[in-house]
Formats: structure tokens, C-alpha cells, sequence
């Protein structure tokens, strides 16, 4: 199956570690090239890798709340950098509290992530998107 | 008595060693200004003339030398991102005893390309990409490369997966090409042995040759290796120890010349606490820095507008018209080094003091804070240098320093700056009779006699 390279990683401040082994396992198993970032990763780290790597997707996790501050500009950032066809997934405890999910999604979709997933959700269900975005 | 001797071909003074290496002992030392314009050897045999004096012995069957004469192993290194590949690549330069001359990332232009014209290194190192990653922007380099007017030895450390087309593309045009491992293989993985090792090799095969050098190749056994690589090996054979003679340890050497200072430091500088997270390409065991604006010479000029001349003249109780004077001075005499008390002796001082300073803060790492409702997490970028037991200090403006214990400490963690991974509670020592580049040479085939002396003869300050 695809080759496609990803780029994971837990973004801001954030130490949360075990659910990005558990991703880094799942889209390693799925065939896909994971080049993983850990945890406390900035958005220009986010970039520089993804450029060095040639990668078709990043795949971002924020678990402790401050996911909005910390992935406000990135799209931007990627445009800035040559990257303006590359897919943005986020996933985690995107903010704090019990927003209701339809508005934490329409906001990151405004802020240019192509897929948003709720707290929880199964690393399968992107896997699947991923293979529609990336065409295979 | 089995005589050694060492030459060190500087850019100023040819240096020969000579060491008795039975005891082993050093039996002297002496130079003369190197003559790379006329012949090489006039300068070599004015040392070994002296030499024969001081020692009585004029028949050397064993030489060893090292050379950075000719302006060094001018090298140019091209990565894809600034802080990834373009990196990688400078560090590994550096650790092969390099002088950079200019680092490029991205996509290279056409003024980028002139500018290589009129720099004329003697090696390019190409790399960018991990394996598996970008190739669009390390084939535009390659061809664009091609359009240069000039050709040199070129090593291609990048993106494995073109590394075959690389080659093709660069022999196709008359390139003289080698392949080496990535320097970053995957992502902040660094991987500089292969290219360090080609670089070195490039040097033995060609440089020697292209910087007529090659005269002395009859008198002595081979240049082995550029001056900053003797070193490197030094401190590193210096720290590390050799079989039952234990190294001294985690150390830095500060080495301050005239128109640079260079940085080694020999340590692991991995975070030392649970909550400081690493960020960035892997560090280095063995680190060389050069810092191009921070001589007592050639790049004074540099160094004082670096800390503002108002600053320089209060120090050194003057007014700034004289300190401008004194670099005038200073500047069109660059090989003689104050003896003398007086101004211009402080500002000799004042000047390497600074570089100290200035050189191990940009050498070591730093943390950045991070304040979350759980606590206050750290990150570390680079070495955290704050555990290195030894440092010491080599080279003219520190060896002729008037106080080279407070020129020393200016290497020292600062109260005031404490995020800066610089030593926190180091002993300070001095190359005083300067034999690192020779005790390097030595190494290559006698490591327990090049330690011995190390640990005897640099003295604690
Ligand atoms: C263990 C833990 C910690 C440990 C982390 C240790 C470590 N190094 O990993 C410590 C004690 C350090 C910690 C600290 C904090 N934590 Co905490 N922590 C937890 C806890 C109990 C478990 C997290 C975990 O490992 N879960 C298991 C993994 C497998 O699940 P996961 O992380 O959610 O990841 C999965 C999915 O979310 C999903 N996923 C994640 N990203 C993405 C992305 C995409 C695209 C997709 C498709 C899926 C996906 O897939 C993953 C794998 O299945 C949770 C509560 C909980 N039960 O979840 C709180 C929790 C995450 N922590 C929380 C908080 C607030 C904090 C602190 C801010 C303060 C505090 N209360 O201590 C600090 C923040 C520190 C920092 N700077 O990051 C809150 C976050 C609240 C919010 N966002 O609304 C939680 C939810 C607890 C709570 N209910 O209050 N924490």
C-alpha cells in the first residue's frame, strides 16, 4: 500500500505521550511512513520536517486544552512555507471543557485543518480519510 | 631516544614539536612565519634549523604533520531546511577541521551560485532531505551546481534514495563526486562519520596537491589532516583517556586566533533533568564550533562592534578615539602579540576575554521555559555544558594573556543569564606550551605517549 510519509506529533507545551505512541504504532502498521515528532513540538518543527521529509500530511494531537492557541497559524505557516497542499489532521482534548464538538470542528476548520476528530477517537477512522485524501 | 617530530602548518607560523617518545617528553619547540608563497619548506627548515639548536638533532625519521595553512579546507555546505539538513551538514564540516566559508539552504539561485564563483572553496558538501524525503529541491541544487564555472572535489550526503541520480548528474558533468551517508538519515538524526570520513579523504587525495603543498610531501610523510581536526582528536583522546590511562573527562577547549575562535567541546550534554525536554538535531559527543567574527586580530574590528566600542573603552579606561586607534594598530600587525604592559596589552586582553565569553555561550545549549497549570517544563536546544569538569583555553591572545584565569572564567555560567548551559563549576587550564595540534598528530600511532603529555604539560591556572 501507499508509502505516503506523515509527520506526528503532540503540539505546544503539551507532555501527553502515550496516545502518540499508540498513533505512531497504528499508522506505522496501516503503511504509512511515520516520521514521528513526540510530544512538546512546535509548529515550526512541525513545518521543518515536514519539508525535509516530503511529507503529504501532518498529523497533529493536543490533549491538554490549549490545542486552539497552539495551532492558530499553521495553515498559514505551511502556506508561507511551500506546503499549501499539505493535509492537516488534529486530534486530542482539543479545548478545555465540554464545548459541544461541532463548534470546536467549525473552528478548526476555519483555521484551514482538513479533518478535526473528536476526544477518543479511533487512530482507524483517520486512517480511512487519509487513504481518500491521499488518493489510494 | 626515538625523536617525533610534529609540524603544524598555520596560516601565520609553521610550529614544530619535537618529542622523545621513549619517556616520552617534549624536547622542544620552536617556529618560523610560514612561506606557502615562495616554497613551503624555506619556513619548515627555519624551524628545524632553530630546532637543531635547541636539541642537537637534525635527522627527523619520523614526521607528522597537520596543516591549515593557504586559508584551511575552504568548504561550503548546502542543506534543505536551515535548522535540519543545512545543519547537519555545517556540523559536519566543522568536525572534519573545515573552515566554512558559507552554508545555503532552500533552493539555490543564481546569485547564490556567483557567489560560490567568487568564494572558490576547495569542497562542496551537498546534502538535504532524510532517506525517503525531499528530492525536488536537492535535484534543482545539483543541476543548478552544474551551471557553477568552477569545479571542486563535491561529496553528496543527502536523500539516499537519489543519491545514484545525484551522481549520475554530477559526473555527466565533469564533477569529481563521491557519495556518503546522509547526514540525517531520519528526522534530528545526526550522521556525520561517512561525510567527515570523505571529507578527509578528499583532503589527503587533492587538497594537499591544489594547495602546493605538495613540496613538503618529500620531507615529511604525509599533511595528515587539517590543524582543527589535530585538535579535535586531541581532546578527544584528553577526555576520553586511552586502555588503563583515564582521560581527565568532560572538557571544552577554547581555542582564540587571530581571525577566529573555535569551540570543542567533549561532552555528552544530554538534559540532566526529568523535566527539560531535548528539542532539535541530535547533538554531537565531539562539537567544534568556529566563530568567524570573534578573532583578536584580523576580525577585532568585528569583535568590538559586537559589544559596542563605548563599552571597550570604559573597560579598558580609555576614550574611544584611541581604542579606534589601537585597532588600526593591532589590526596591520597581526603576528606580534603585547608583551609589554600598557593600552594596547588590555585591549589584547579585553579581546580575548571577550571571545571567550561570546564563543562558549554560542557553543553551549540553552533552555527555553515553558509554564503549564502542571508546572514549569524546560527545553533544551544544544549541549548543556553546565557538568564539563575541564576547560581549556589554547591559541596566541590566551597563552600571552596577563590574566588568563579571569580570561578563562569568562567561559562560565552567568547568574544573570541562567538559561545558558554554559560550565557551572569547572577547573581552568592552559595549553601554555601550545601542543594540541601536535599531541592530535601524535595520536594517530602513539595515543598513551600523546596523553601523558597532554595531562603533564597543560598546566591548571
Ligand atoms: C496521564 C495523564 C497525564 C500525565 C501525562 C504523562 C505522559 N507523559 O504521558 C501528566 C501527569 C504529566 C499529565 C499532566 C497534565 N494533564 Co493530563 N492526563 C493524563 C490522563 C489521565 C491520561 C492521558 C493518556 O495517556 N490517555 C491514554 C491515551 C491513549 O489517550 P489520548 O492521549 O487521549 O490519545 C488518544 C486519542 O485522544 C486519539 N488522538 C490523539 N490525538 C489525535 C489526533 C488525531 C488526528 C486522531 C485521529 C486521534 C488522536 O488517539 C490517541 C490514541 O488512541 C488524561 C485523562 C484521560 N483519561 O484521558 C489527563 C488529561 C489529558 N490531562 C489533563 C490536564 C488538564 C493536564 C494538565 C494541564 C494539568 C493536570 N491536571 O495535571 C497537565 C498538562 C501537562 C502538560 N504540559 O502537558 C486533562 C485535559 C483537559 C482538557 N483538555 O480539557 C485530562 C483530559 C484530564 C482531565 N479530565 O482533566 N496528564
Amino acid at each position: 500500500m501507499s508509502s505516503h510519509t506523515i509527520v506526528l506529533g503532540v503540539i505546544g507545551a503539551d507532555v501527553h505521550a502515550v496516545g502518540n505512541k499508540i498513533l505512531h504504532y497504528a499508522y506505522s502498521q496501516a503503511g504509512f511512513n511515520v516520521v514521528n515528532l513526540g510530544v512538546m513540538v512546535s509548529q515550526e518543527e512541525f513545518i521543518q520536517a515536514a519539508i525535509e521529509a516530503d511529507a503529504k500530511t501532518m498529523i497533529v494531537s493536543s490533549l491538554y486544552g490549549h490545542g486552539e492557541l497552539d495551532c492558530r497559524g499553521l495553515r498559514d505557516k505551511c502556506i508561507e512555507a511551500g506546503l499549501e497542499k499539505i493535509k492537516l489532521y488534529v486530534g486530542g482534548n482539543l479545548v478545555v471543557g465540554k464545548t459541544p464538538f461541532e463548534e470546536v470542528q467549525k473552528k478548526f476548520l476555519e483555521m484551514g485543518f482538513d479533518r478535526v476528530y473528536p476526544p477518543g477517537s479511533d487512530p482507524a477512522l483517520s486512517i480511512l480519510d487519509l487513504e481518500k485524501d491521499l488518493g489510494n | 631516544m626515538q625523536p617525533i617530530l610534529c609540524i603544524d602548518f598555520g596560516s601565520t607560523f609553521t610550529k614544530v614539536t619535537a618529542i622523545d617518545i621513549d619517556v616520552p617528553r617534549i624536547i622542544g619547540r620552536t617556529q618560523s612565519f610560514t612561506t606557502i608563497h615562495d616554497d613551503i619548506n624555506i619556513g619548515l627548515q627555519k624551524a628545524l634549523d632553530q630546532l637543531e639548536e635547541l636539541t642537537g638533532i637534525s635527522d627527523w625519521p619520523v614526521r607528522l604533520a597537520c596543516s591549515s595553512a593557504a586559508g584551511g579546507l575552504k568548504m561550503i555546505a548546502i542543506g534543505l531546511v536551515p535548522q535540519l539538513t543545512m545543519e547537519a551538514a555545517k556540523r559536519a564540516a566543522l568536525s572534519a577541521g573545515a573552515k566554512l566559508l558559507k552554508t545555503y539552504s532552500f533552493e539555490l539561485n543564481d546569485r547564490e551560485i556567483r557567489e560560490i564563483e567568487t568564494l572558490k572553496p576547495d569542497i562542496l558538501l551537498l546534502t538535504g532531505g532524510i532517506d525517503g524525503g525531499n528530492q525536488k529541491v536537492i535535484f534543482h541544487n545539483a543541476h543548478k551546481l552544474c551551471e557553477l564555472n568552477m569545479r571542486c572535489p563535491i561529496i553528496y550526503a543527502g536523500n539516499k534514495t537519489i543519491a545514484n541520480d545525484i551522481e549520475t548528474i554530477l559526473k555527466k558533468n565533469h564533477w569529481d563526486a563521491t557519495i556518503a551517508d546522509n547526514v540525517m538519515p531520519t528526522l534530528n538524526q545526526l550522521n556525520i562519520d561517512s561525510a567527515r570520513a570523505c571529507i578527509r579523504k578528499v583532503f589527503l587525495d587533492h587538497i594537499v596537491v591544489a594547495k602546493g603543498l605538495t613540496q613538503v610531501q618529500r620531507c615529511i610523510d604525509n599533511i595528515l589532516m587539517p590543524t582543527p581536526s589535530a585538535v579535535l582528536l586531541a581532546a578527544e583522546l584528553l577526555s576520553k583517556g586511552y586502555l588503563s590511562e583515564p582521560g581527565v573527562g568532560e572538557l571544552i577547549i577554547v581555542d582564540v586566533g587571530g581571525a577566529t575562535t573555535d569551540v570543542h567541546s567533549v561532552a555528552d550534554g544530554a538534559p540532566r533533568q526529568s523535566n527539560v525536554v531535548m528539542r532539535g538535531l541530535q547533538e554531537p559527543f565531539v562539537k567544534r564550533t568556529v566563530e568567524g567574527d570573534l578573532g583578536a586580530r584580523y576580525s577585532l574590528q568585528a569583535l568590538v562592534d559586537g559589544v559596542g566600542i563605548d563599552v571597550v573603552a570604559s573597560v579598558i579606561n580609555t576614550s574611544q578615539e584611541v581604542v579606534m586607534q589601537m585597532l588600526k594598530d593591532l589590526v596591520a600587525h597581526p603576528e606580534s602579540f603585547m608583551e609589554e604592559p600598557g593600552l594596547l596589552k588590555t585591549l589584547d586582553d579585553v579581546a580575548a576575554e571577550i571571545a571567550v565569553r561570546e564563543s562558549v555561550t554560542r557553543h553551549a545549549g540553552y533552555l527555553e521555559v515553558h509554564y503549564t497549570p502542571f508546572g514549569t517544563i524546560y527545553q533544551q536546544t544544544g549541549k548543556d555544558l553546565s557538568y564539563v569538569s575541564h576547560v581549556i583555553g589554547t591559541g596566541g591572545p590566551l597563552i600571552h594573556h596577563s590574566n588568563i584565569r579571569s580570561a578563562l572564567k569568562a567561559s562560565q555560567a552567568d547568574p544573570k543569564n541562567p538559561l545558558s548551559l554554559k560550565p557551572n563549576h569547572a577547573r581552568f587550564y592552559l595549553d601554555h606550551q601550545y601542543i594540541l595540534a601536535a599531541m592530535g598528530l601524535l595520536s594517530l600511532k602513539y595515543p598513551s605517549a600523546a596523553l601523558k603529555l597532554m595531562k603533564e604539560t597543560i598546566i591548571e591556572v
